[in-house]
Protein backbone atom coordinates (compact mmCIF):
# COMPACT_ATOMS: atom_id res chain seq x y z
CA UNK A 1 0.00 0.00 0.00
CA UNK A 2 1.26 3.81 -0.65
CA UNK A 3 1.42 5.90 1.71
CA UNK A 4 0.72 9.55 0.95
CA UNK A 5 2.99 12.09 1.85
CA UNK A 6 1.52 15.58 3.00
CA UNK A 7 3.06 18.62 3.81
CA UNK A 8 2.19 20.70 6.94
CA UNK A 9 2.36 23.83 5.02
CA UNK A 10 -0.48 22.89 2.85
CA UNK A 11 -2.85 22.50 5.72
CA UNK A 12 -1.73 25.88 6.97
CA UNK A 13 -3.01 27.15 3.97
CA UNK A 14 -5.96 25.59 3.41
CA UNK A 15 -6.78 26.26 7.70
CA UNK A 16 -6.04 30.01 6.65
CA UNK A 17 -8.05 30.14 4.11
CA UNK A 18 -11.21 28.08 5.69
CA UNK A 19 -10.75 31.25 8.88
CA UNK A 20 -11.36 33.69 6.43
CA UNK A 21 -13.95 32.62 4.10
CA UNK A 22 -15.99 30.92 7.58
CA UNK A 23 -16.44 34.43 9.07
CA UNK A 24 -17.23 36.36 6.01
CA UNK A 25 -20.00 33.76 4.01
CA UNK A 26 -22.85 31.33 5.98
CA UNK A 27 -23.12 28.26 4.61
CA UNK A 28 -25.53 27.85 1.88
CA UNK A 29 -27.50 25.55 4.02
CA UNK A 30 -27.81 27.99 6.77
CA UNK A 31 -28.45 30.95 4.95
CA UNK A 32 -31.66 29.29 3.30
CA UNK A 33 -32.75 28.10 6.57
CA UNK A 34 -32.39 32.14 7.23
CA UNK A 35 -33.99 33.05 4.44
CA UNK A 36 -37.22 30.40 4.72
CA UNK A 37 -37.73 31.37 8.20
CA UNK A 38 -38.39 35.00 7.79
CA UNK A 39 -40.42 33.61 4.09
CA UNK A 40 -42.41 31.75 7.17
CA UNK A 41 -42.37 34.44 9.76
CA UNK A 42 -45.49 35.36 10.73
CA UNK A 43 -44.61 37.89 13.96
CA UNK A 44 -44.16 41.75 12.18
CA UNK A 45 -41.37 42.54 14.68
CA UNK A 46 -39.40 38.82 14.21
CA UNK A 47 -39.74 39.57 10.28
CA UNK A 48 -38.24 42.79 10.59
CA UNK A 49 -35.29 41.55 12.83
CA UNK A 50 -34.88 38.79 10.62
CA UNK A 51 -34.68 41.12 7.73
CA UNK A 52 -32.02 42.84 9.70
CA UNK A 53 -30.18 40.18 10.19
CA UNK A 54 -30.01 39.38 6.08
CA UNK A 55 -28.86 42.90 5.76
CA UNK A 56 -25.92 41.82 7.67
CA UNK A 57 -24.86 39.20 5.65
CA UNK A 58 -25.05 41.80 2.65
CA UNK A 59 -22.66 44.02 4.61
CA UNK A 60 -20.25 41.87 5.57
CA UNK A 61 -19.72 40.15 2.09
CA UNK A 62 -19.54 43.86 0.69
CA UNK A 63 -17.48 45.20 3.17
CA UNK A 64 -15.31 42.17 3.62
CA UNK A 65 -16.22 42.27 7.48
CA UNK A 66 -16.82 39.41 10.04
CA UNK A 67 -20.63 38.61 10.19
CA UNK A 68 -20.35 38.59 14.02
CA UNK A 69 -17.41 40.40 16.01
CA UNK A 70 -17.07 36.98 17.82
CA UNK A 71 -14.78 35.51 15.98
CA UNK A 72 -14.44 32.52 17.88
CA UNK A 73 -12.34 29.61 19.21
CA UNK A 74 -11.14 28.00 15.98
CA UNK A 75 -12.77 24.85 16.31
CA UNK A 76 -10.54 22.95 13.32
CA UNK A 77 -11.86 19.40 12.63
CA UNK A 78 -9.41 17.01 10.49
CA UNK A 79 -10.84 14.09 9.06
CA UNK A 80 -7.26 12.22 8.10
CA UNK A 81 -6.97 9.02 5.44
CA UNK A 82 -4.80 6.03 7.15
CA UNK A 83 -2.59 6.46 4.33
CA UNK A 84 -1.34 9.84 4.76
CA UNK A 85 1.26 10.98 6.41
CA UNK A 86 1.75 14.43 7.13
CA UNK A 87 5.39 15.50 7.29
CA UNK A 88 5.53 18.38 9.96
CA UNK A 89 4.05 19.08 12.96
CA UNK A 90 -0.01 19.02 12.59
CA UNK A 91 -1.50 20.82 15.51
CA UNK A 92 1.77 23.41 14.73
CA UNK A 93 0.54 23.83 10.78
CA UNK A 94 -3.38 24.28 12.10
CA UNK A 95 -2.14 27.22 14.69
CA UNK A 96 -0.16 29.00 11.86
CA UNK A 97 -3.22 28.51 9.76
CA UNK A 98 -5.18 29.92 12.53
CA UNK A 99 -2.77 32.75 13.44
CA UNK A 100 -2.65 33.83 9.46
CA UNK A 101 -6.10 33.89 8.91
CA UNK A 102 -6.83 35.71 12.33
CA UNK A 103 -4.34 38.37 11.21
CA UNK A 104 -4.91 38.62 7.68
CA UNK A 105 -8.57 39.06 8.03
CA UNK A 106 -8.87 41.12 10.94
CA UNK A 107 -10.71 38.77 12.77
CA UNK A 108 -10.70 38.99 16.38
CA UNK A 109 -8.28 37.51 19.07
CA UNK A 110 -10.55 35.95 21.68
CA UNK A 111 -8.11 32.93 23.15
CA UNK A 112 -6.93 33.08 26.75
CA UNK A 113 -4.00 31.34 27.05
CA UNK A 114 -4.83 29.95 30.99
CA UNK A 115 -8.65 29.62 31.66
CA UNK A 116 -7.66 31.45 35.26
CA UNK A 117 -5.06 33.89 34.78
CA UNK A 118 -6.62 35.09 31.57
CA UNK A 119 -3.77 36.64 29.61
CA UNK A 120 -5.47 36.92 25.91
CA UNK A 121 -2.48 34.44 23.16
CA UNK A 122 -2.90 37.24 20.42
CA UNK A 123 -3.28 35.87 17.91
CA UNK A 124 -6.58 33.38 18.52
CA UNK A 125 -3.89 30.08 18.82
CA UNK A 126 -4.47 27.54 19.92
CA UNK A 127 -6.91 25.83 17.76
CA UNK A 128 -9.14 23.44 19.32
CA UNK A 129 -8.22 20.78 16.69
CA UNK A 130 -9.69 17.46 16.48
CA UNK A 131 -8.20 14.25 14.30
CA UNK A 132 -10.29 11.61 13.22
CA UNK A 133 -8.58 8.66 11.03
CA UNK A 134 -10.61 7.10 8.62
CA UNK A 135 -9.87 4.87 5.50
CA UNK A 136 -8.27 6.30 2.82
CA UNK A 137 -5.84 9.03 1.21
CA UNK A 138 -7.32 12.11 1.89
CA UNK A 139 -7.14 15.05 4.33
CA UNK A 140 -10.66 17.12 4.70
CA UNK A 141 -10.70 19.94 7.11
CA UNK A 142 -13.61 22.47 8.55
CA UNK A 143 -13.03 25.36 10.53
CA UNK A 144 -16.11 26.24 12.44
CA UNK A 145 -15.13 29.42 14.23
CA UNK A 146 -17.83 29.06 17.29
CA UNK A 147 -18.16 32.24 19.50
CA UNK A 148 -18.97 32.19 23.29
CA UNK A 149 -22.68 33.99 23.69
CA UNK A 150 -23.81 30.17 22.34
CA UNK A 151 -20.93 28.34 23.65
CA UNK A 152 -21.91 29.86 27.19
CA UNK A 153 -25.55 28.19 27.10
CA UNK A 154 -24.62 24.73 26.69
CA UNK A 155 -25.00 22.13 29.22
CA UNK A 156 -24.56 18.10 29.58
CA UNK A 157 -26.59 15.72 31.84
CA UNK A 158 -25.57 12.48 33.29
CA UNK A 159 -29.63 11.39 32.79
CA UNK A 160 -30.73 8.13 33.77
CA UNK A 161 -31.66 5.44 31.90
CA UNK A 162 -35.12 5.15 33.29
CA UNK A 163 -35.69 9.15 32.09
CA UNK A 164 -35.61 7.84 28.66
CA UNK A 165 -36.34 10.16 25.97
CA UNK A 166 -38.64 12.04 27.50
CA UNK A 167 -35.80 12.76 29.83
CA UNK A 168 -33.64 14.30 26.70
CA UNK A 169 -36.30 16.26 25.86
CA UNK A 170 -37.35 17.62 28.83
CA UNK A 171 -33.71 18.43 29.62
CA UNK A 172 -33.19 20.03 25.53
CA UNK A 173 -36.52 22.62 26.01
CA UNK A 174 -35.24 23.85 29.84
CA UNK A 175 -31.88 24.22 28.36
CA UNK A 176 -33.39 26.59 25.38
CA UNK A 177 -35.91 28.01 27.83
CA UNK A 178 -32.66 28.97 30.59
CA UNK A 179 -30.74 30.22 27.12
CA UNK A 180 -33.39 32.77 25.66
CA UNK A 181 -32.33 35.46 24.63
CA UNK A 182 -28.53 35.06 25.76
CA UNK A 183 -27.17 32.75 22.82
CA UNK A 184 -28.55 34.92 19.52
CA UNK A 185 -31.70 33.28 18.61
CA UNK A 186 -32.38 31.97 15.73
CA UNK A 187 -30.38 29.24 17.26
CA UNK A 188 -28.78 26.08 15.94
CA UNK A 189 -29.06 23.20 18.24
CA UNK A 190 -26.25 20.02 18.22
CA UNK A 191 -27.48 17.09 20.51
CA UNK A 192 -25.06 14.27 21.39
CA UNK A 193 -26.92 11.40 23.16
CA UNK A 194 -25.06 8.51 24.78
CA UNK A 195 -21.38 7.47 24.47
CA UNK A 196 -19.40 8.59 27.83
CA UNK A 197 -19.25 12.27 29.37
CA UNK A 198 -16.49 13.57 27.29
CA UNK A 199 -17.89 11.83 23.78
CA UNK A 200 -21.41 13.30 24.76
CA UNK A 201 -19.84 16.61 24.70
CA UNK A 202 -18.26 15.74 21.54
CA UNK A 203 -21.25 14.31 19.68
CA UNK A 204 -22.99 17.60 20.44
CA UNK A 205 -20.34 19.75 18.94
CA UNK A 206 -20.07 17.42 16.13
CA UNK A 207 -23.61 17.47 15.16
CA UNK A 208 -23.30 21.49 14.65
CA UNK A 209 -21.04 20.05 11.58
CA UNK A 210 -24.26 18.64 9.88
CA UNK A 211 -25.60 20.42 7.25
CA UNK A 212 -29.09 22.20 8.34
CA UNK A 213 -30.85 20.22 5.41
CA UNK A 214 -29.50 16.90 6.01
CA UNK A 215 -31.17 14.76 8.67
CA UNK A 216 -29.99 12.21 11.57
CA UNK A 217 -29.88 8.83 8.95
CA UNK A 218 -31.75 6.89 11.45
CA UNK A 219 -35.27 7.65 10.76
CA UNK A 220 -35.82 7.48 15.06
CA UNK A 221 -33.28 10.32 15.07
CA UNK A 222 -34.77 11.96 12.34
CA UNK A 223 -37.97 11.83 13.98
CA UNK A 224 -37.11 13.52 17.08
CA UNK A 225 -34.76 15.72 15.45
CA UNK A 226 -38.09 17.31 13.52
CA UNK A 227 -40.08 16.53 16.71
CA UNK A 228 -37.53 18.48 18.81
CA UNK A 229 -37.68 21.55 16.35
CA UNK A 230 -41.10 22.03 16.56
CA UNK A 231 -41.23 21.78 20.51
CA UNK A 232 -38.59 24.48 20.15
CA UNK A 233 -40.18 27.10 18.00
CA UNK A 234 -44.09 27.08 19.58
CA UNK A 235 -41.98 28.33 22.81
CA UNK A 236 -41.81 31.97 20.77
CA UNK A 237 -39.01 33.19 22.47
CA UNK A 238 -38.27 34.36 18.51
CA UNK A 239 -35.28 35.90 16.87
CA UNK A 240 -33.12 38.11 18.98
CA UNK A 241 -35.30 36.67 22.06
CA UNK A 242 -37.85 39.80 21.28
CA UNK A 243 -41.07 37.33 20.43
CA UNK A 244 -42.20 34.88 17.26
CA UNK A 245 -41.73 32.09 15.53
CA UNK A 246 -38.20 31.83 14.70
CA UNK A 247 -36.74 30.30 17.82
CA UNK A 248 -34.40 27.69 16.37
CA UNK A 249 -33.26 26.86 12.55
CA UNK A 250 -32.21 23.31 13.11
CA UNK A 251 -31.28 20.39 15.22
CA UNK A 252 -29.16 17.99 14.92
CA UNK A 253 -28.66 14.80 16.99
CA UNK A 254 -26.00 12.62 17.12
CA UNK A 255 -26.24 9.34 18.92
CA UNK A 256 -23.39 6.70 20.49
CA UNK A 257 -23.73 3.61 22.49
CA UNK A 258 -23.43 4.04 25.99
CA UNK A 259 -23.09 2.09 29.26
CA UNK A 260 -26.01 -0.12 30.54
CA UNK A 261 -26.25 2.60 33.46
CA UNK A 262 -26.17 5.62 31.37
CA UNK A 263 -27.92 8.25 29.31
CA UNK A 264 -25.85 11.33 28.92
CA UNK A 265 -27.07 14.16 27.01
CA UNK A 266 -25.09 17.47 25.99
CA UNK A 267 -26.72 20.29 24.12
CA UNK A 268 -24.21 22.29 22.30
CA UNK A 269 -26.39 25.62 21.39
CA UNK A 270 -25.13 27.97 18.38
CA UNK A 271 -26.20 30.96 17.02
CA UNK A 272 -28.03 32.27 13.68
CA UNK A 273 -24.39 32.83 12.40
CA UNK A 274 -23.42 29.04 12.66
CA UNK A 275 -20.18 28.76 10.86
CA UNK A 276 -18.03 26.41 9.09
CA UNK A 277 -16.22 25.91 6.24
CA UNK A 278 -14.57 22.85 4.80
CA UNK A 279 -12.42 21.74 1.62
CA UNK A 280 -10.12 18.32 1.25
CA UNK A 281 -6.82 18.27 0.38
CA UNK B 1 -42.58 54.40 18.84
CA UNK B 2 -38.89 55.70 17.54
CA UNK B 3 -37.72 57.92 19.57
CA UNK B 4 -33.87 59.95 18.81
CA UNK B 5 -31.90 60.36 21.36
CA UNK B 6 -28.23 61.94 22.15
CA UNK B 7 -25.74 61.29 24.95
CA UNK B 8 -25.44 62.20 27.46
CA UNK B 9 -28.36 61.38 28.73
CA UNK B 10 -31.04 62.32 31.59
CA UNK B 11 -34.24 60.59 33.12
CA UNK B 12 -36.47 62.94 31.11
CA UNK B 13 -35.17 61.54 27.68
CA UNK B 14 -35.36 58.47 28.98
CA UNK B 15 -38.79 58.49 30.90
CA UNK B 16 -40.76 58.40 28.10
CA UNK B 17 -39.62 54.95 26.71
CA UNK B 18 -40.92 51.58 26.97
CA UNK B 19 -39.71 47.99 26.34
CA UNK B 20 -40.02 47.22 22.52
CA UNK B 21 -39.67 50.96 21.25
CA UNK B 22 -37.26 51.58 18.80
CA UNK B 23 -34.32 54.14 19.16
CA UNK B 24 -31.52 55.42 17.46
CA UNK B 25 -29.03 57.06 19.20
CA UNK B 26 -26.09 59.31 18.22
CA UNK B 27 -23.13 61.15 20.65
CA UNK B 28 -20.71 59.15 22.82
CA UNK B 29 -20.69 55.64 24.02
CA UNK B 30 -18.35 54.34 25.63
CA UNK B 31 -17.31 50.29 24.96
CA UNK B 32 -16.29 48.20 27.95
CA UNK B 33 -16.86 44.44 28.67
CA UNK B 34 -15.88 41.39 30.90
CA UNK B 35 -11.82 42.44 31.58
CA UNK B 36 -12.89 46.73 31.83
CA UNK B 37 -15.63 46.29 34.29
CA UNK B 38 -13.52 44.10 36.87
CA UNK B 39 -10.55 46.83 36.56
CA UNK B 40 -13.56 49.69 36.99
CA UNK B 41 -14.43 48.07 40.37
CA UNK B 42 -10.76 47.87 41.15
CA UNK B 43 -11.05 51.67 40.72
CA UNK B 44 -14.20 51.92 42.77
CA UNK B 45 -13.09 50.17 45.36
CA UNK B 46 -9.36 52.25 45.37
CA UNK B 47 -11.63 55.24 45.23
CA UNK B 48 -10.02 56.37 42.24
CA UNK B 49 -11.89 57.89 39.26
CA UNK B 50 -13.07 56.02 36.14
CA UNK B 51 -12.03 56.53 32.86
CA UNK B 52 -14.98 58.18 31.52
CA UNK B 53 -17.89 60.10 33.36
CA UNK B 54 -20.57 57.67 34.15
CA UNK B 55 -22.84 59.98 34.44
CA UNK B 56 -25.70 60.02 31.72
CA UNK B 57 -23.44 58.19 30.07
CA UNK B 58 -24.16 55.00 27.73
CA UNK B 59 -21.94 51.46 28.16
CA UNK B 60 -21.75 49.31 24.84
CA UNK B 61 -20.94 45.83 26.15
CA UNK B 62 -18.61 44.90 23.13
CA UNK B 63 -15.28 43.73 21.58
CA UNK B 64 -15.09 45.02 17.68
CA UNK B 65 -12.28 43.46 15.46
CA UNK B 66 -9.50 44.91 14.88
CA UNK B 67 -10.68 47.63 11.63
CA UNK B 68 -8.42 47.34 8.52
CA UNK B 69 -7.10 50.23 7.12
CA UNK B 70 -8.22 52.85 6.30
CA UNK B 71 -11.91 51.93 8.57
CA UNK B 72 -13.20 53.31 11.86
CA UNK B 73 -14.22 49.95 13.29
CA UNK B 74 -14.05 46.80 12.46
CA UNK B 75 -17.24 44.50 13.36
CA UNK B 76 -19.01 45.81 16.50
CA UNK B 77 -22.74 43.63 18.02
CA UNK B 78 -22.93 42.91 21.28
CA UNK B 79 -21.59 40.74 23.73
CA UNK B 80 -23.96 38.92 26.43
CA UNK B 81 -24.89 41.59 29.12
CA UNK B 82 -25.75 39.21 31.92
CA UNK B 83 -21.84 38.20 32.88
CA UNK B 84 -21.67 42.11 33.56
CA UNK B 85 -24.80 41.73 36.09
CA UNK B 86 -22.51 41.80 39.13
CA UNK B 87 -20.93 44.99 38.01
CA UNK B 88 -23.81 46.92 37.31
CA UNK B 89 -25.95 48.00 39.51
CA UNK B 90 -23.35 49.88 41.11
CA UNK B 91 -22.47 51.88 38.14
CA UNK B 92 -26.04 52.48 37.52
CA UNK B 93 -26.19 53.73 41.16
CA UNK B 94 -23.28 56.41 40.35
CA UNK B 95 -25.14 57.57 37.47
CA UNK B 96 -24.81 55.70 34.24
CA UNK B 97 -27.82 55.52 32.31
CA UNK B 98 -27.73 53.54 29.52
CA UNK B 99 -26.30 50.28 28.32
CA UNK B 100 -26.44 48.45 25.37
CA UNK B 101 -26.08 44.60 25.19
CA UNK B 102 -28.18 41.44 24.27
CA UNK B 103 -29.87 38.71 26.49
CA UNK B 104 -31.73 38.69 29.77
CA UNK B 105 -30.37 41.14 33.07
CA UNK B 106 -30.70 39.49 36.91
CA UNK B 107 -33.02 40.81 38.71
CA UNK B 108 -30.66 43.05 41.00
CA UNK B 109 -30.03 45.06 37.11
CA UNK B 110 -34.05 45.54 36.46
CA UNK B 111 -34.41 46.85 39.71
CA UNK B 112 -31.51 49.22 39.62
CA UNK B 113 -32.29 49.94 36.25
CA UNK B 114 -36.11 50.97 37.62
CA UNK B 115 -34.37 52.84 40.85
CA UNK B 116 -32.38 55.23 38.37
CA UNK B 117 -34.56 55.72 36.06
CA UNK B 118 -32.04 54.21 33.37
CA UNK B 119 -32.73 52.09 30.51
CA UNK B 120 -31.05 48.84 28.90
CA UNK B 121 -31.05 48.53 25.19
CA UNK B 122 -30.62 45.39 22.76
CA UNK B 123 -28.39 46.11 19.64
CA UNK B 124 -28.66 42.96 17.04
CA UNK B 125 -26.76 39.88 18.49
CA UNK B 126 -24.52 38.63 15.39
CA UNK B 127 -25.20 41.54 13.50
CA UNK B 128 -21.39 42.84 13.83
CA UNK B 129 -21.43 43.88 10.15
CA UNK B 130 -24.57 46.26 10.28
CA UNK B 131 -24.15 47.49 14.07
CA UNK B 132 -20.64 48.60 12.58
CA UNK B 133 -22.34 50.84 9.81
CA UNK B 134 -23.38 53.81 12.54
CA UNK B 135 -19.97 54.33 14.19
CA UNK B 136 -18.39 57.15 13.33
CA UNK B 137 -14.92 57.44 15.17
CA UNK B 138 -13.27 54.94 17.52
CA UNK B 139 -10.61 55.92 20.11
CA UNK B 140 -9.20 53.39 22.85
CA UNK B 141 -9.16 55.66 25.93
CA UNK B 142 -8.14 52.88 28.60
CA UNK B 143 -6.26 49.69 29.08
CA UNK B 144 -5.39 49.40 25.94
CA UNK B 145 -3.39 45.71 27.03
CA UNK B 146 -6.85 44.27 27.11
CA UNK B 147 -7.03 44.20 23.47
CA UNK B 148 -10.51 44.03 22.28
CA UNK B 149 -11.60 44.61 26.05
CA UNK B 150 -10.00 47.71 25.98
CA UNK B 151 -12.48 51.12 26.57
CA UNK B 152 -13.25 53.03 23.70
CA UNK B 153 -14.87 55.87 23.03
CA UNK B 154 -16.96 55.81 20.57
CA UNK B 155 -18.96 58.69 18.33
CA UNK B 156 -22.17 56.74 16.95
CA UNK B 157 -24.68 58.21 15.04
CA UNK B 158 -28.12 56.96 14.65
CA UNK B 159 -27.39 53.68 16.28
CA UNK B 160 -30.56 51.16 15.82
CA UNK B 161 -31.86 50.16 19.05
CA UNK B 162 -34.55 48.36 20.77
CA UNK B 163 -35.69 49.14 24.12
CA UNK B 164 -34.98 45.92 26.71
CA UNK B 165 -35.72 47.25 30.04
CA UNK B 166 -37.30 50.26 30.75
CA UNK B 167 -37.12 52.43 33.56
CA UNK B 168 -41.16 51.40 34.54
CA UNK B 169 -40.01 47.71 34.81
CA UNK B 170 -41.15 46.64 31.43
CA UNK B 171 -38.43 43.91 29.66
CA UNK B 172 -39.30 43.15 26.17
CA UNK B 173 -37.72 39.42 26.43
CA UNK B 174 -40.87 39.00 29.07
CA UNK B 175 -43.27 40.76 27.02
CA UNK B 176 -42.44 40.18 23.59
CA UNK B 177 -42.46 36.37 23.38
CA UNK B 178 -45.81 36.63 25.76
CA UNK B 179 -47.36 38.62 23.33
CA UNK B 180 -46.59 36.39 20.01
CA UNK B 181 -47.97 33.84 22.29
CA UNK B 182 -51.05 35.53 23.00
CA UNK B 183 -51.84 36.30 18.91
CA UNK B 184 -51.05 32.42 18.21
CA UNK B 185 -53.97 31.43 20.95
CA UNK B 186 -56.15 34.50 19.19
CA UNK B 187 -55.56 32.42 16.26
CA UNK B 188 -55.91 29.17 16.84
CA UNK B 189 -59.50 29.86 18.66
CA UNK B 190 -60.63 31.80 15.89
CA UNK B 191 -59.90 28.45 13.78
CA UNK B 192 -62.37 26.43 16.33
CA UNK B 193 -65.31 28.81 15.81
Amino acid sequence: MKIRELDAAAVTGAVRQLCLQANRTLPPDVKAAMDAARAAEPWPLAQETLGLLAQNLDAAAQNELPICQDTGMACVFIELGQDVHISGDLQAAVDEGVRRGYAEGYLRKSITGDPLQRKNTDDNTPAFLTVTLVPGDACRITVAPKGAGSENMSRLAMLKPADGVQGVKDFVLENVRLAGSNPCPPIVLGVGIGGSFDKCAALAKHALLRPLDTPNPDPYYAALERELLQAVNAMGIGPQGFGGATTCLGVSIEQAPTHVACLPVAVNVSCHVTRRATVTL
Amino acid sequence: MQYRLTTPLCKADLAPLRAGDTVLLSGVVFTARDAAHARMAELLDAGKPLPFDLRGAAIYYVGPTPERPGCVIGAAGPTTAGRMDSFTPRLLDLGLACMIGKGKRSEAVKTAVVRNGAVYLAALGGAGALMAASVQSCKVIAWPDLGCEAVRRLVVQDMPLTVLLDAHGGDLYESGPAAYLQSQKGESEACKT
